[in-house]
């Protein structure tokens, strides 16, 4: 069983790794889109993807978090990237399978991928 | 909405939306089927004449600035099993939406993955204080924010991966052991008095 005192390691490991944390400006942003028309079109297992695929990396330098309404209905589920210095990044139609390839393509390699993109749907 | 935990997940936002600073989710299964879903905030409340719009998406005036679909859908699913929605709310105190499902009915959705989404409520408002109580005729279910910080400290978020992890794990295996079947054979057609 999962426990409180499980808990505690986990504390003492992130304490750990504060210190090798990247400063704020250096962290990469994903939004997903977390509105009722988002949620209805599947945005809960995208959202769980994105901080699964996080926290299996190890990435400290992403931060995964959910905000309102992106604008876009038809295109939900969709996760805005925000890599610093680069342009924002709206993937759409996003469903659970895509997610590890933008993780590894374009949050660890910097390499957009197109195919998931706005750019590509329109 | 294909499960009754992404209304759950929808519904709960509102309290987030609405500035709460402690929302407090509870459901109720009684051993005829009956579940009660409780979700009750400090956030900013619903005057009266607004509340009682904000779940007929068709009585909704041109100055609202759009169409709110969370509640109205909320109710309609409600009301399909013969259950209902009620909202209490005052400007400035809070509200409670409270619906009444009854899950052997043929129209009622699934729970579905009700660890997910306190997970993600919690995940997605880090400094909010969450309560979850899930009792059934098998078990009870419980969770709360201030106990996980009290553990974490000051420095570790509520809206990191691993711990977003941890939650959903300790969840499911809680939710596991209380979890009620509902028979296919059992189910009801139609009107339940
Ligand atoms: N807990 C709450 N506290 C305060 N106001 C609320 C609360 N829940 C709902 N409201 C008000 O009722 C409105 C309608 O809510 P509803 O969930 O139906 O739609 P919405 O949140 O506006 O849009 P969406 O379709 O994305 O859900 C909200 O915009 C808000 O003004
Ligand atoms: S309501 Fe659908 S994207 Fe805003
Ligand atoms: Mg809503």
């Amino acid at each position: 069983m999962k426990s409180l005192e499980e808990l505690k390691a986990i504390r003492e490991k992130m304490k750990r790794q504060m210190d090798v944390r990247e400063s704020d400006e250096n962290t990469i942003r994903v939004l997903v889109g977390m509105a009722t028309c988002g949620i209805a079109a599947g945005a809960r297992p995208v959202l769980s993807a994105f901080l699964d695929e996080v926290d299996r990396r190890g990435l400290t330098n992403v931060s995964v978090s959910q905000t309102g309404c992106i604008g876009v209905c038809r295109l939900e589920p969709v996760a805005e990237v925000f890599v610093p210095g680069e342009e924002k990044v709206t993937y759409v139609h996003l469903t659970p399978d895509k997610v590890p390839a933008i993780v590894e393509q374009h949050l660890v390699n910097h390499n957009v991928v197109t195919d998931y993109t706005i750019g590509a749907a329109e | 909405m294909k499960e009754l935990s992404l209304h759950l997940l929808d519904v709960a936002k509102n309290s987030v939306t609405a500035g709460a600073r402690h929302v407090d989710i509870s459901l109720e299964e009684d051993p005829q089927g009956w579940l009660t879903v409780s979700i009750r905030d400090d956030g900013r409340g619903m005057a009266p004449e607004f509340l009682a719009r904000v779940t007929d998406p068709f009585t909704t005036t041109r100055t609202t600035r759009k169409v709110g679909l969370g509640l109205p859908l909320y109710r309609l699913t409600a009301e399909q099993t013969g259950g209902s929605l009620d909202i209490r709310s005052q400007v400035g105190r809070g509200t409670t939406v409270t619906a009444r499902f009854q899950r052997r009915h043929l129209d009622c959705p699934p729970l579905g993955d009700l660890p997910g989404t306190v997970a993600m409520l919690i995940q997605g408002s880090p400094d909010i204080e969450f309560t979850y109580r899930h009792t059934t005729p098998n078990g009870a279910v419980e969770l709360s924010t201030a106990e996980l910080r009290d553990i974490l400290g000051e420095d570790v978020s509520l809206a990191e991966p691993e711990i977003f992890a941890w939650i959903q794990d300790y969840l499911t295996e809680q939710e596991e052991q209380a979890a009620v079947d509902i028979d296919p054979a059992a189910m009801i057609e139609g009107e339940i008095t």
